[in-house]
């Protein structure tokens, strides 16, 4: 019995986080994976680098988009920001912010 | 029993949901239906450097119910990038110099110091130089690159003893750095580059600014001299300019001199003995020769039948599993990357796509969506950066490809200072990612 709602949570988990999640763009998660070589482990930055653990959701979203119409110079933010929509930016935003404590 | 299944089953509900990382679980129950499940299977990464240090953590984080080995061939690692810097004196050696103690002790990570030998494709399998071997049900190949010995005449692995290429790591770049060191006021540090595709496009231009700094500072009378086999390279733009500026680029005085393939710069021949560089219509002779050879995918690849005629490995961007093997997945410099450069960060992106990837397959899922970055720095003095960054993803026709709009060189009138605090910042941020 125990057992039967095991394998039906298996599928559930699975349905709801390995097919709703790919659907033709990339999670928040694998977008945000592409920052930490420059941010550092999960954002958090050693050295010049802002870290970038410790925004809002909403904080970061606002930063990228500045970034993206060049409202907010940078030296190098503003060539990568230009890569997302919008729709990206806030996944990846909402990534980071679900990793604060 | 009821409590452990309870336990159990939470546990991989959480951990689907990305909540939980960093608990290991024994056996899980997923791993008996036949839905797939990914428990207790066993990934073995070979190389312990940019792209498999990212492979073997990343998958640890996502899954940690699968079992990853790391063969790294040495305890410890050296970083090509900022070898250039240490040449220079800008930091000592050791600051290349990498454990991967919390790997193993963080991410339950097994890592075996020791080079991978042989790879049967077939029996799934990995023999070690010891003879142990390692069973996999997926295996991650980031080997890095090995050299073309003998495609410049008279240029092998003992000529590289006398003439090194400090393309690698470790006691080539301590053989050069001595061998500047050692170069007399008004001598010649040639520098032989290399056709493309070759390791970090930007490199030897990079190495040539900061020697050309050193001498600039301690040797005001010395020249460095790039034979290049291509007519144009990496940033080139950016690193003319900032010569201009740094080094009196193109005047009579100038510290740097550049002759392009076909102003006869390629070298075919070298007399290591010597230190003759030969082109097809002159002789160079220097006090420092640096011959950095045309390159290929590291051996094991090749030894595996990884490889296609063009030396490098074939492989599909969104899983990075070799076209030529099943089962077994490429990244890194060793790859045929689509339009990603050979670099420490396109191979850190690389793995990260390539993890998500394996840990999706080994759990019967269908793949996710991928996407890359590749960011390089380069230094044209202590003070002086440039970059290149770029966003990757797979475009309508299924090519990884840069994204329209984004990324290019720094602007022109950029702010290099800044530039080359960051970098500073990047590799201690890349290390951790890839070792802390
Ligand atoms: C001078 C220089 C400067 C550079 N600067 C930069 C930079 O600023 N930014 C940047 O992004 N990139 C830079 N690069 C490029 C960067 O070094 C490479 O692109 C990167 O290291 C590629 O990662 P990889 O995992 O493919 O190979 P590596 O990082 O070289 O890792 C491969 C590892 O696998 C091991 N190995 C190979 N075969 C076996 C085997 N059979 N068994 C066990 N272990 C094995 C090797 O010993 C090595 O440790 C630079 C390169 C050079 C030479
Ligand atoms: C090349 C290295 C590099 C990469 C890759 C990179 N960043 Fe940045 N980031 C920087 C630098 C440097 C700055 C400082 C602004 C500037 O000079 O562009 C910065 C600033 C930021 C800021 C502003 C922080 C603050 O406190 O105001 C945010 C937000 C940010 N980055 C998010 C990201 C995200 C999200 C990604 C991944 C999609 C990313 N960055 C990838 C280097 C990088």
């Amino acid at each position: 019995m125990v057992r039967k709602v095991f394998i039906a949570m298996c599928f559930i988990s699975m349905s709801l986080f390995g097919q709703l999640v790919h659907a033709g763009t990339p999670t928040g998660q694998m977008l945000a994976y592409t920052c930490a070589g420059c941010h550092g482990n999960n954002g958090v930055s050693k050295g010049a680098i802002p870290s970038i653990n410790n925004l809002s959701a909403e904080q970061m979203a606002q930063a990228m988009l500045d970034y993206k119409s060049e409202k907010r110079p940078g030296t190098v933010m503003n060539r990568i920001a230009k890569g997302y929509t919008e729709e990206e930016i806030k996944a990846m935003a909402d990534y980071f912010a679900s990793l604060k404590k | 029993m009821k409590t452990r299944i309870d336990r159990r089953e939470f546990i991989k509900f959480a951990g689907a949901a990305g909540a939980v990382a960093g608990i290991t679980l024994s056996l899980p129950a997923c791993a008996q239906t036949k839905n797939g499940g990914a428990a207790g299977a066993k990934v073995v990464v070979i190389g312990g450097g940019y792209g498999g240090t990212i492979a073997a953590k990343y998958i640890r984080m996502m899954d940690p119910s699968i079992d990853v080995t790391l063969v790294t061939g040495e305890k410890t690692f050296t970083s090509c990038p900022m070898s250039n810097w240490v040449l220079v004196n800008m930091h000592e050696f050791e600051w290349l110099t990498h454990s991967y103690d919390k790997l193993a002790a963080n991410y339950g990570i097994t890592v075996i110091p020791e080079t991978a030998t042989k790879i049967d494709p077939e029996g799934r399998k990995i023999t070690l130089k010891s003879g142990n071997t390692l069973p996999y049900d997926r295996a991650i190949l980031s080997p890095g690159i090995g050299f073309k010995w003998g495609a410049i005449e008279g240029y092998d692995e003992e000529a590289a003893e006398l003439c090194p290429h400090a393309w690698q790591a470790g006691p080539q770049t301590k053989l050069l750095h001595q061998q500047l060191e050692a170069m007399p006021d008004g001598g010649k540090f040639i520098i032989v580059a290399p056709p493309d595709p070759f390791r970090c496009p930007p490199g030897p231009y990079e190495r040539a600014s900061l020697v050309a700094h050193y001498l600039k500072a301690n040797k005001p009378k010395s020249k460095v001299i790039i034979l290049d086999a291509k007519d144009k390279f990496s940033k080139q733009e950016l690193f003319v300019s900032g010569w201009q500026k740094l080094y009196g680029y193109e005047t009579d005085n100038s510290l740097i001199e550049w002759v392009a393939g076909s102003s006869d710069g390629k070298v075919v021949e070298v007399d290591p003995q010597r230190k003759i560089a030969v082109t097809e219509f002159d002789e160079h002779q220097a006090d420092v020769l640096n011959v950095i050879p045309p390159q290929k995918a590291g051996a094991i690849a090749e030894a595996t039948g990884l490889t296609d005629d063009t030396g490098w490995c074939p492989v599909d961007h969104k899983t990075w599993e070799s076209k030529m093997q099943p089962n077994i997945h490429v990244v890194g410099d060793a790859t045929i990357p689509g339009s990603l450069p050979k670099s420490g960060y396109a191979a850190n992106s690389e793995a990260k796509v390539c993890a998500a990837a394996v840990v999706d397959l080994l759990n019967g899922r269908e793949v996710g969506e991928p996407t890359w970055v590749n960011t390089c720095y380069s230094l044209l003095a202590p003070d002086y950066g440039i970059s290149v960054a770029m966003v990757y993803r797979i475009d309508a026709d299924g090519q990884l490809n840069s994204v329209e709009g984004a990324g290019g060189v720094s602007p022109k009138d950029g702010n290099s200072a800044a530039e080359a605090i960051y970098a500073e910042s990047w590799y201690s941020n890349i290390v951790d990612d890839m070792f802390a």
